[in-house]
């Protein structure tokens, strides 16, 4: 395996070569690409917006916005412009702390997420080593902002909703880790990069999907079920809980939800594509074409077309299970309560546990196959 | 030995009348145990206009315009009724053309009506996209009453001894070319409906109704025909010319919301049948036909007589609510819309009580959702199918 382009080597290199001291050159280093993501992740879960409403419009026989901008796409910006100069109010017995830290602590740990997700073999914050376990970790933080702002805001709907939102993320939070751990079982490690690496050799072929298939259809319910979207979107089903924990939220604090919800659902695209799909791989390998071309695999050109080729790869994985979540959210009922428990407890937690086994065991009778 | 118990304190939460799922301004007062519905108490009252006093100070001409407000999704039967009433009282002869405009009418509007209803009920479970499918087709019912009464849905058709107009050049083909579409996307609803798992899990054994108990609570329509009642006013009352038709009655076993909803699919169904039948049997055939006839055959052909006109004799604004008391009722979508009626030989009905079928089966809505989830609220609600206009009218 080859290393790709390592941009952070470069930019030191140029900054230092411009006569700044390395320590400096370094710290400029460290902004940017967060600065990158940020950006990148708020413009991503921005389409998202857009793909919902272009979807759910398509879905309906409507056509959606479309005078915004060609085929409406400025819409999400008019959303967030018009959230940005919303007024903010809270309710008169809300508690204001709680309420404001609440959204505040769900986009935050969206985004902290984002810190271990790869789009490329060097296009990734920080390869750390626990990375899967990070996020599960990190996206588990969540629940709190969502019991916070149901509990702060007065509103007998919110708390609810709260509580809705605490009982369905607890619930689905263990299917989830435990697909994920049976990934972990394959690689021999937790770490996002390797969990791409070990899935490139043959291609499609070698792709976790079809050494996972019941953990992946479980890691798809599952995933759905912490995005809170149909049918899982209990804590804000609208026409029982008006909009759950949003219900008093307005302006900037109701927009870190909203950004939130959607960035959370790139997340989850983004974690299918990298656990199952074999991240920015491509059906075929790279290097496979790069011999056939008879270019020497570390032309500056063609890293970073190859680089570029695995972003595209990435987003394409991505969006594709983005655009199944939506279509999904526009045709199916929603769950009740107990059925949405009993499904998560009784149903994913054993198949869960099973599907774990039958990997462990799997790996040590065929270890050539499953990682051992 | 000592058990530890939790005891979670009853909440009582207030949904309505401004509520995404309360079918317009009805209150529930629910207390919930958790997720669990404790009790539930419905507030009426909130759309309440006076509909039955206002009737006592205004001719039947002139009262027409606000009843297509009771139930303003199945406005044609409020019509009917409305004019029934002196109708039968007066004993007031209706063409045969007349009569069967008033079928193709009512049955239109309970298509109207159910297509609406089943969108509501299925967003109140959840799915939100079928609600813009029915309104794709409810759009279409609505031209057709544009074209024939110039009005969308208040419409002001029904006149006492007939209807207010002869259906325009080209109408009967405009809504057979409806029928046939229709029955397809009927198919087309069902297919994405009603099979769903999930959709089943959510309606199948909630909210049941036993036969008796149907009855005791006097519910009508397809509450009562979803318990296994086999009672359609149509049948029963021979009114119009609906036996002259091919149909059956729709009914299901079940009690359960999945039966209603069985009932109201299928009744949408026979609607279209009794429509393309009624279409083709309608005495004089289309208005260009009956023109052309009528020039053909001079002004004494039998075109003129009375089997061919749309209405029997112009009511005249004085018309007299003859002496005397009657109750009469139709098969509304919703269930059973009767009137009583009393009259003294005067222009005004002295008293003129309205039978709203969603207000009576409203009542039941307590006793089916007590033990229930919070969500069941809204797909039992849903599968009740009410108006708000005509439960407080």
């Amino acid at each position: 395996m080859y290393g790709g382009i390592d941009l952070q080597r470069s930019l030191i290199e140029i900054l230092t070569g411009l006569g700044l001291p390395a320590d400096v050159a370094k710290v400029i280093w460290m902004l940017l690409p967060m600065a990158v993501m940020v950006l990148g992740v708020t413009v991503g879960a921005l389409v998202c917006t857009w793909l919902e409403r272009k979807i759910s419009a398509a879905a309906q026989q409507r056509i959606g916005p479309e005078y915004a901008g060609p085929f409406g796409l400025l819409i999400p910006l008019a959303d967030v412009g018009k959230l940005l100069i919303k007024q903010g109010t809270i309710p008169a017995k809300a508690d204001p702390l709680l309420y404001t830290i609440g959204p505040a602590l769900v986009f935050i740990s969206v985004f902290l997420c984002y810190l271990v997700i790869p789009f490329g073999q060097n296009l990734i914050i920080s390869d750390i080593g626990t990375g899967v376990f990070f996020i599960i970790a990190i996206s588990s933080i969540a629940p709190i902002g969502l019991l916070m702002a149901g509990y702060s805001s007065n509103n007998k709907y919110s708390l609810l909703g709260g509580l809705r939102a605490a009982a369905q993320s607890i619930s689905y939070e263990i299917p989830l880790a435990l697909a994920v751990l049976a990934i972990a079982l394959i690689t021999n490690g937790l770490s996002t990069i390797d969990i791409v690496n070990q899935q490139a050799e043959y291609g499609i072929l070698s792709w976790n999907i079809w050494r996972q298939p019941i953990g992946f259809v479980i890691f798809i319910i599952a995933a759905l079920a912490e995005c809170e979207r149909l049918p899982f979107d209990l804590p804000e089903a609208e026409e029982e809980l008006v909009a759950g924990y949003q219900t008093e939220y307005s302006g900037i604090r109701f927009a870190f939800f909203y950004g939130g919800s959607y960035a959370n659902l790139l997340l989850a695209g983004l974690l299918a594509s990298i656990l199952y799909l074999g991240g920015w791989e491509l059906p075929f390998p790279i290097d496979k074409i790069s011999g056939a071309l008879g270019i020497e695999a570390n032309t500056a050109w063609w890293q970073v077309l190859a680089a570029f080729i695995g972003l595209t790869s990435t987003l394409v994985k991505t969006y594709a299970f983005i655009f199944f979540a939506i279509l999904l959210r526009w045709t199916v009922p929603r769950v009740r309560i107990d059925q949405l428990l009993d499904l998560g407890w009784k149903f994913l937690l054993p198949i869960g546990l099973a599907n774990l086994l039958i990997t462990a065991a799997l790996k040590l009778a065929f270890p050539f196959a499953f990682g051992g | 030995m000592v058990m530890i118990e939790t005891k979670a304190e009853r909440m009582v939460i207030n949904m309505g009348p401004h509520h995404p799922s309360m079918h317009g301004v009805l209150r529930l007062i629910v207390t919930l145990d958790g997720e669990n519905v404790v009790d539930c108490e419905p507030v009426l009252g909130y759309l309440h206009r006076s509909m039955e006093k206002i009737a006592e100070s205004r001719t039947i001409i002139q009262y027409l315009p606000y009843v297509t407000r009771w139930d303003y999704l199945a406005t044609m039967f409020t019509e009917a009724i409305t004019v029934n009433a002196p109708e039968k009282l007066a004993n007031v002869p209706v063409p045969r053309r007349a009569s069967y405009i008033r079928m193709i009418m009512l049955e239109l509007s309970r298509i109207a009506s159910h297509l609406l209803w089943l969108g509501t009920f299925v967003a109140d479970i959840g799915a939100q996209t079928p609600f813009f499918y029915v309104f794709r087709e409810r759009e279409m019912i609505y031209d057709l009453f544009e074209a024939a009464t110039g009005m969308r849905m208040m419409h002001n058709y029904f006149r006492i001894g007939g209807v207010a107009a002869d259906l325009p050049y080209g109408w009967i083909e405009k809504c057979e070319d409806f029928c046939n579409y229709f029955t397809p996307v009927i198919d087309e609803y069902e297919k994405l409906i009603t099979n769903n798992p999930i959709f089943r899990k959510r309606v199948e054994g909630l909210g049941t109704i036993t036969r008796d108990e149907a009855i005791n609570w006097g519910l009508s329509g397809p509450m009562l025909r979803g318990s296994g009642v086999k009672l359609d006013l149509r049948k029963v009352d021979h009114y119009e010319l609906y036996d002259e038709l091919d149909w059956d009655v729709q009914w299901e076993t079940g009690g359960d919301c999945l039966a209603r909803y069985l009932v109201r699919v299928r009744e949408m169904r026979e609607s279209t049948k009794i429509l393309l039948q009624a279409l083709k049997q309608i005495p004089g055939g289309s208005y260009e036909n009956l023109e052309a006839q009528r020039v053909l055959a001079g002004p004494k052909s039998e075109w003129n007589s009375l089997d061919y006109q749309f209405i029997s004799k112009k009511p005249s604004p004085t018309f007299k609510v003859a002496a005397g008391e009657h109750y009469v009722r139709v098969e509304a979508p919703k269930g059973e819309l009767g009137v009583y009626i009393i009259g003294e030989d005067s222009v005004f009905p002295w008293r003129f009580k309205i039978r709203p079928p969603g207000f009576i089966n409203l009542q039941i809505l307590p006793e089916l959702v007590r033990g229930m989830k919070l969500a069941d609220i809204m797909a039992i609600l849903g599968s009740v199918d009410i108006i708000m206009g005509e439960v407080d009218r």
